[in-house]
């Protein structure tokens, strides 16, 4: 049964996909580990540290293009789920401090002491342990999303009205999260990390195996999805997406498919978030600010919905011209944003991916045609030689 | 008098209204459907033909009155998914098919299989149904445009995809809403037979304008307007109902 979903999640782009991204996940740890600073091909930690930001981002994206490409849910909230599972982490990394902190409290992390609180609370309980912690980076995400998808799948609520409530979804949470009160540090969220399981966060080889963690969960994440659209659920997906009544009326629930892909695209978004923390050194609420949750639609967009390939490319083509633009020009980078989306919209609306994808089969056709025409020449043509 | 078709009937409305902003789309519509039948339903634009079906598979709820499938099925009390799962199928005024879906993938996904989450996800392709979807193909003509999307059917070739789904969902009842619009005088009576193999193994509801069609079919015909059964018996009967030519073919 798990067999033949995985056989079917390989094709030949998914297989090339997912080799090289497990091949960067040897190879660039290996070139920044392995090669002296000075030698051409070395990676500095910095980039090694960019580059596994890009990968999560990646990760976030290919969750979002599950229920978007697939299932035409429009999320603009989910920033959110990434940026629980980031807080998830961010707990577990703040525990690890324990007395080294400013205040040098055993227990408390030092936002509460300055808060003058005196106990943990509860809702900190079991973040000292790691596998507590990564059980919540799936688990907190994932009951979020289906909470909120049980009530607005069932009663139906569709296109931008769903968009909507997903942006009220994570502004809530913006502001939630500010409040002192909450117990997750504020506005200054969550920072100053030691280590993590043991190691020093800051050291070379932490940050290279950061790095790779990322890349593996991004290989696993598109064989996941990759499997799922690629079954009878995954096309029934489809049908949700093209045709949502002849989905009904065939009898399937559509609000139980829906929920499903949500739930499952949050968790992704929650182990981008957790991956992406320890690389960046911080949580805080900004990232539920609600244009986050837009950008992931734009890097989306921009690759190629409903291509699982193209999203990934998107994150990282436009997180890396992001960090190249903003050096230079950072006051323009959202009007650039912007520009692009609306560029890609109206002469890319397949994407980079789907655009390619589209000429390719449309190639392929035209060939086939030709390939027959041929045929049919030769077969009019012979007589004529005989005579 | 109608109660006692109850236990019998394959599908049974008595009494059914429904208003939208105050529009009495249907009022007091009661008729019976016996299992086998194959029924026309005849009226003008507006008579609550669409609304009819509306409520037999879910998507509206009426103000009031019953509805019920085998005898004692409240279908007023579940949902689209629910009724489809029962045995009742529908056929969209507009044709519906899955447009990036092949016409294979299409088929497979009617398939009346188990419907769930799971089920689905590790669902298998068997030779039994393999077999069963080149059935339909060829009942529905469609055998070699197995392996093209249905966006690049014609449009009969896509209404007929859709009956054909319709088919691989095996209902004992079929609800078509106007079948031949649109279609060509070749594919019309393509369509009769088609429609008429069909009602061979379940019964079948067909809304329909055009009056040559619904002669091919030869069946009982009723005759809605205003939300209610104006006449109701043979196509003959019916076209010569004095209330009929008014409200209907006189216009
Ligand atoms: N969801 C709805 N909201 C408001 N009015 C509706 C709705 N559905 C149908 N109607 C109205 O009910 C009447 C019957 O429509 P319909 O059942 O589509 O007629 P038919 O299929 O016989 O042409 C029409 O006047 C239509 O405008
Ligand atoms: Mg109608």
């Amino acid at each position: 049964m798990i067999t033949s979903f995985l056989l079917k999640s390989f094709d030949r782009t998914i297989v090339i996909a997912v080799a090289i991204i497990l091949g960067l996940a040897l190879i660039v740890p290996a070139l920044n580990l392995l090669t002296a600073p000075d030698h051409p091909l070395h990676v500095p930690t910095y980039l090694v540290s960019l580059f596994g930001k890009y990968l999560t981002y990646a990760l976030l994206a290919l969750a979002l293009d599950l229920v978007w490409g697939f299932c035409g849910i429009l999320s603009l909230g989910h920033a959110a789920f990434f940026a629980l599972g980031g807080y998830a982490m961010g707990m577990y990394l703040m525990r690890q401090i324990g007395a080294r902190g400013s205040y040098g409290n055993p227990l408390l992390p030092d936002f509460m002491v300055f808060l003058n609180w005196k106990e943990l609370p509860w809702f900190w309980y079991g973040f000292d342990m790691f596998w507590f912690a990564a059980l919540m980076v799936v688990l907190v995400p994932g009951l979020l999303a289906f909470v909120f998808g049980w009530f607005a799948f069932r009663s139906r609520v569709n296109g931008v009205y769903l968009s909507i409530i997903t942006q009220a979804m994570t502004f809530a949470l913006l502001l939630a999260f500010f409040r002192n009160d909450m117990g997750f540090g504020g506005n200054n969220g969550l920072t100053d990390f030691k280590d993590i399981l043991g190691f020093n966060i800051q050291a070379q080889g932490t940050r290279a195996a950061l790095f790779a963690a990322s890349a593996v969960a991004l290989a696993l994440s598109l064989i996941l999805t990759s499997g799922m659209v690629r079954s009878k659920y995954g096309k029934i997906l489809v049908g949700v997406r093209d045709a949502e009544s002849r989905t009904r009326f065939l009898g399937y629930r559509v609000e139980h498919f829906k929920l499903f892909a949500f739930t499952v695209s949050a968790m992704m978004a929650g182990v981008a978030g957790a991956l992406y923390v320890p690389q960046v050194g911080i949580i805080n609420p900004g990232e539920f600010e609600p244009g986050n949750s837009i950008e992931v639609v734009i890097w989306t967009a921009v690759g190629g919905r409903g291509t699982l390939i193209g999203p990934i490319i998107g994150a990282i083509l436009v997180n890396g011209g992001k960090s190249i633009f903003t050096a230079a020009f950072p006051e323009f980078w959202l009007f650039a944003l912007g520009g692009l989306f609306v560029l890609v919209t109206l002469f890319l609306p397949k994407g980079i991916v789907g655009t390619v994808q589209a000429w390719r089969a449309k190639r392929k056709e035209y060939r086939k045609a030709a390939e027959d025409e041929a045929a049919r020449g030769q077969a009019v043509a012979e007589p004529v030689a005989a005579e | 008098m109608m109660n006692e078709k109850k236990p019998t009937s394959l599908l049974y409305l008595d009494g059914v209204s429904v208003s939208f902003d105050g529009f009495k789309a249907l009022n007091s519509l009661s008729f019976v459907i016996e299992p086998g039948e194959l029924r026309a339903i005849i009226g003008p634009n507006g008579a609550g033909k669409t609304t009819m079906m509306d409520i037999i598979t879910g998507k509206t709820r009426p103000d009031s009155g019953e509805v019920f499938f085998k005898g004692d099925i409240d279908l007023t009390r579940r949902d689209e998914a629910e009724i489809a799962q029962l045995g009742i199928g529908r056929k969209f005024q507009k044709p519906t098919v899955f447009e990036s879906h092949t016409v294979w993938d299409n088929l497979e996904l009617a398939l009346n299989r188990k419907r769930g989450v799971f089920a689905t996800l590790f669902y298998r392709m068997t030779l039994e149904d393999n077999a069963r979807i080149e059935e339909i193909l060829s009942t529905v003509r469609l055998s070699n445009r197995r392996n093209d999307f249905a966006a690049s059917l014609s449009h009969g070739q896509k209404q007929w995809l859709e009956i054909g789904m319709l088919l691989a969902q095996e209902p004992e009842l079929l609800l078509v809403d106007e079948p031949v619009a649109g279609m060509t005088d070749a594919e019309t009576a393509e369509t009769a037979i088609l429609l008429k193999e069909i009602a061979k193994t379940r019964s079948v509801v067909v809304v329909e304008h055009d009056m040559g069609f619904i002669r091919d079919l030869g069946v009982k015909v009723t005759c809605l307007a205003e939300g209610s059964v104006l006449a109701e018996g043979s196509i003959d009967f019916v076209s010569a109902d004095q209330k009929v030519i008014e409200n209907y073919l006189g216009r």
